[in-house]
């Protein structure tokens, strides 16, 4: 009897990830936002929550993936971090997964880059790698320059 | 006794109601720790427990309770630092110690006495767990004047206390804990969010039915506005308290200390009005007391020692509190002893808090925040009043939970100030809300002092440039200004629109103002400060958000950091020379100057009082010597300076008219000729320098004739031209 684990999943420019259902507060559609002016380039803005202001992480841009069309409007995942909630601005939402522990590894070696810090793990689905995201990290400033 | 009888009142009830949750609380930890499951934390809140008993019955004189609660905090202070350990017996004896508190408070509350109970047989107990001390008696429970559970539910006082035949205590209304309860703040942070949100749903459904007819439905949306809006005041009510509340026991406690330590301290409150969310409340009570207590006891001198040193015996403690740029700011300041930075790294090196080498790197700033790391005192001696350290870092931990701020300045000899800068977390403000760049911002009513709107010719002419900073005249007075779009780097306005009209929004950040300019004013609203995350913190224009009236966020601007950022307001260097040249205009209203113009058309003034004669001379007359040009006159080679060549450079070349306009000044017997282009007039006024120049030749800019115009630095364009000038002066 292997122990499993549930997973709030997403899509991020056709890559697959998940963040653990427990970190997850809600998923809701796409806010209007309150851009920030001066932030930091992953800071899409701040978005009221019944009454809450949550700050919006663009996911692309944390993870340093290509900007999203113009017209697409993103989805928000809420997670709870040390510092209250933080909307993950995702592309599109998946299903909700149990995936069983043994399907669990290490990132490879060869990831690089940002996600190099970011992803916890990697799980091995059948059809596709799911990525785990570190969502302390990920709500995180980035520590480099770069924007 | 008694200062004041109702304050002496409210103090006691203030002490019983936090004391009985406390010390609840301290039996359940007494347990934890019996259990040996508590954590190093364990014994610090006990301790810390015990110490506010103790300190706050201290203080209203309450001196029988004050001194079992020593007992016990020098009990438990051992066993913080791990002098002692935890034995069965030891916790019984803690808790039966607790009880005797509870009994006594429980006495204060129904007959205003301390009650005549003995404690000695406690006492003794208590103390003999301390090392050295006479072994204990092996009964662990089983005597001691309270086996019996006397914490029993009041009315049941003559009961409680066994020894008791305490006063008889007449019935004298309900207990403090019928009518007052205390509620979770984040109960009452929940009740917030949600009339928030009640607010909004209000502000749509009125917004709707202003449009329909029917009349049931309007009046019901009135109803429901007016409700929502009586809720919303209570709601908030509930959380704003002035700090006067806290500051009321301050006069008593400095009384009380001053007397215990003969010195002689007068006490100045400022700012009692000063409206606080009660979260903030509460977290700074205990801090701020400690520091106040720490003011009188270390800072402040003895009347001896005040004289030796030539201050007046009085000692002066100033506690004052005002909002500014978004914030609550705190001040608390001693003309004492102040910090002795050497002793201050002397004893981090021997608590070896930091190393040798650390301590000689350190600047006296970095040096003063020491005092904030845990087991600091520089303090040699535990009194009764402070240095058990639970000290400065204590203080520092509670109020940067609220996410607030402590900073120490100090001048050995003459003083201590502490700021406290507290955000407005969750405070509710007046603000006024205006647009740029498509965005809305809200910015503090408090740091607002006029609006202006230029219109037509008025706004195109109206914004004149000093050296590319651009200042508008209000009233006569030099306006520093920012503009918002450029500050924040947002999209400008439509162009149209922005050439025909500006507004400008005059504000005063740490006693200067400047004037934002915005692309359109709103309105004024009442708004909820909420904290930004932990990602924005960084920014420090921004002193919060605010969910508006239809529920968008918009940004909250922090004055401050935005005239800082715009650099409208610099450095405190600029900011005394400023007040150097306030208090020279105090000291001489009107001046005569001399205004002229320099060879490149930027107006200028000196004082006529600097001015030898003026002349003029063809330019054929100018001869060179070296590299300087000069001139005869009177007998004597006159250098002379082109005054143009030392100002920064405008647009225009400076070409020097035929014949040469020449001031000439005079020091010593020496002169030199201050070639400039043109002569304007002669002026009687008063010098209001309203911008400081950190540019090279000028002191500063005046408004002159309606015109601005730029005070010449003649000393240094001289030192500059001629750096022997003044030197050789005196022997010439």
């Amino acid at each position: 009897m292997t122990n499993t684990k549930q997973f709030c999943t997403f899509f991020l420019n056709g890559l697959f990830f998940g963040v653990e259902v427990l970190k997850v507060q809600e998923v809701i559609r796409y806010q209007e936002m309150t851009p920030v002016p001066l932030a930091p380039g992953m800071i899409r803005g701040l978005i009221n929550l019944r009454g809450q202001i949550v700050t919006a992480v663009d996911l692309r841009n944390r993870l340093e993936l290509p900007a999203r069309d113009a017209g697409q409007l993103p989805m928000n995942v809420v997670v709870r971090s040390e510092d209250g909630a933080v909307s993950l601005l995702v592309d599109e939402i998946g299903d909700v997964l149990e995936i069983a522990d043994d399907a669990y590894e290490a990132p490879p070696e060869t990831l690089r880059g940002t996600a190099r810090d970011l992803v916890e793990g990697v799980y091995q689905l059948q059809e596709r790698l799911l990525l785990i995201l570190d969502t302390e990290k990920t709500v995180q400033p980035r520590t480099d320059n770069k924007n | 006794m008694p200062l004041n009888d109702n304050l002496q009142q409210q103090l006691i009830r203030d002490l019983l109601v936090e004391s009985f949750d406390s010390l609840d609380r301290f039996d359940r930890e007494m347990l934890v720790l019996e259990k040996g499951q508590a954590g190093a934390e364990t014994l610090n809140v006990v301790f810390r427990i015990i110490h506010t008993i103790k300190g706050s019955s201290g203080c209203i004189g309450l001196t029988k309770i004050e001194n079992v609660a020593h007992a016990g905090e020098s009990l438990l202070s051992l066993l913080r630092d791990g002098k002692l350990t935890v034995t069965p017996p030891l916790i019984s004896a803690l808790l039966e110690y607790s009880d005797a508190l509870k009994a006594m408070l429980r006495c204060l509350e129904q007959t205003g006495q301390q009650g005549s109970a003995d404690y000695s047989a406690l006492l003794q107990k208590i103390n003999a767990f301390q090392p050295g001390a006479a072994p204990q008696p092996k009964a662990a429970t089983g005597f001691g004047l309270f086996e019996e559970e006397p914490a029993a539910p009041p009315p049941a006082p003559a009961a409680s206390a066994p020894s008791a035949k305490i006063e008889a205590a007449p019935k004298a209304g309900p207990s403090v804990s019928d009518t007052a309860i205390r509620v979770e703040l984040t109960h009452l942070d929940k009740l917030m969010n949600l009339v928030g949100e009640l607010v909004l749903a209000r502000n749509q459904i009125v917004q709707h039915t202003a449009q329909t007819k029917e009349g049931t439905l309007l009046n019901a949306a009135q109803r429901l506005n007016i409700i929502t809006t009586e809720l919303q005041e209570s709601v908030m009510k509930t959380r704003m308290q002035p700090i006067g509340n806290v500051w009321a026991k301050f006069p008593r406690i400095v009384r009380d200390l001053a007397q215990e330590l003969d010195k002689k301290v007068q006490l100045i409150m400022e700012g009692n009005e000063t409206e606080l969310d009660r979260t903030i409340i509460e977290a700074i009570k205990d801090p701020l007391t400690h520091i106040v207590r720490n003011s009188v006891d270390h800072g402040i001198e003895t009347p001896a020692a005040r004289r030796a040193a030539g201050k007046p015996e009085q000692g002066v403690l100033i506690l004052r509190a005002f909002h500014e740029g978004g914030q609550v700011n705190i001040e608390i300041m001693d003309d004492g002893r102040g910090i002795d930075v050497a002793r201050v790294k002397e004893k981090a090196l021997q608590r070896g808090l930091i190393t040798p080498d650390q301590a000689a790197r350190l600047t006296h700033h970095e040096a003063f925040a020491l005092v904030f790391l845990p087991g600091f005192s520089t303090v040699e001696k535990v009194t009764n009043v402070s240095g058990r350290g639970v000290g400065m870092d204590v203080v520092k931990t509670n109020i940067e939970k609220i996410g607030g701020s402590v900073d120490i300045l100090s001048e050995a000899g003459q003083g201590a100030t502490l700021k406290i800068k507290i955000p407005l977390t969750l405070a509710i403000i007046p603000a006024l809300v205006v647009t740029s760049g498509g965005e809305r911002f809200a910015i503090p009513q408090v740091s607002l002092l006029e609006l202006v709107r230029l219109e037509g010719a008025q706004a195109r002419q109206g914004i004149e440039s000093l050296y590319g900073a651009p200042v508008y005249r209000l009233r006569g007075q030099l306006l520093p200004l920012a503009y918002l779009n450029r500050e924040l780097k947002l999209a400008n306005a439509p162009s149209g629109a922005a050439d025909d009209i500006t507004n400008i929004v005059v504000l005063h950040a740490d006693g200067r103002q400047f004037g934002l300019v915005v692309d359109e004013i709103n309105d004024t609203e009442e708004i909820v400060v909420k904290p930004l995350g932990k990602q924005l913190k960084g920014l420090n224009c921004f002193a919060g958000a605010t969910i508006m009236g239809d529920g968008k966020v918009a940004l909250i601007l922090d004055v401050v950091g935005l005239a800082q950022n715009a650099h409208v307001i610099s450095e405190i260097r600029d900011r005394t020379l400023l007040e150097q040249a306030k208090a020279a205009e105090k000291a001489d209203d009107r001046q005569t100057l001399l205004v002229f113009s320099a060879s490149h058309d930027a107006r200028l003034a000196i004082p006529l009082s600097m001015v030898a004669r003026l002349e003029e001379f063809p330019r054929a007359l100018i001869e060179r010597s070296g590299h300087q040009e000069v001139v005869q006159y009177r007998g004597q080679i006159l250098p002379l300076i082109d005054v143009a060549k030392y100002l920064p450079k405008s647009g225009a070349a400076p070409v020097l008219s035929d014949p040469v306009q020449v001031v000439v000044y005079s020091e010593q017997g020496r002169s030199i000729g201050l070639a400039v282009g043109k002569i304007n007039d002669i002026v009687q006024q008063t010098l209001t320098v309203q911008r400081q120049a950190a540019r090279d030749g000028v002191l500063g800019s005046a408004v002159i004739q309606d015109k601005v115009t730029d005070l010449l630095d003649v000393p240094g364009i001289i030192r500059a031209a001629d750096p022997t000038f003044y030197q050789t002066a005196p022997a010439a």
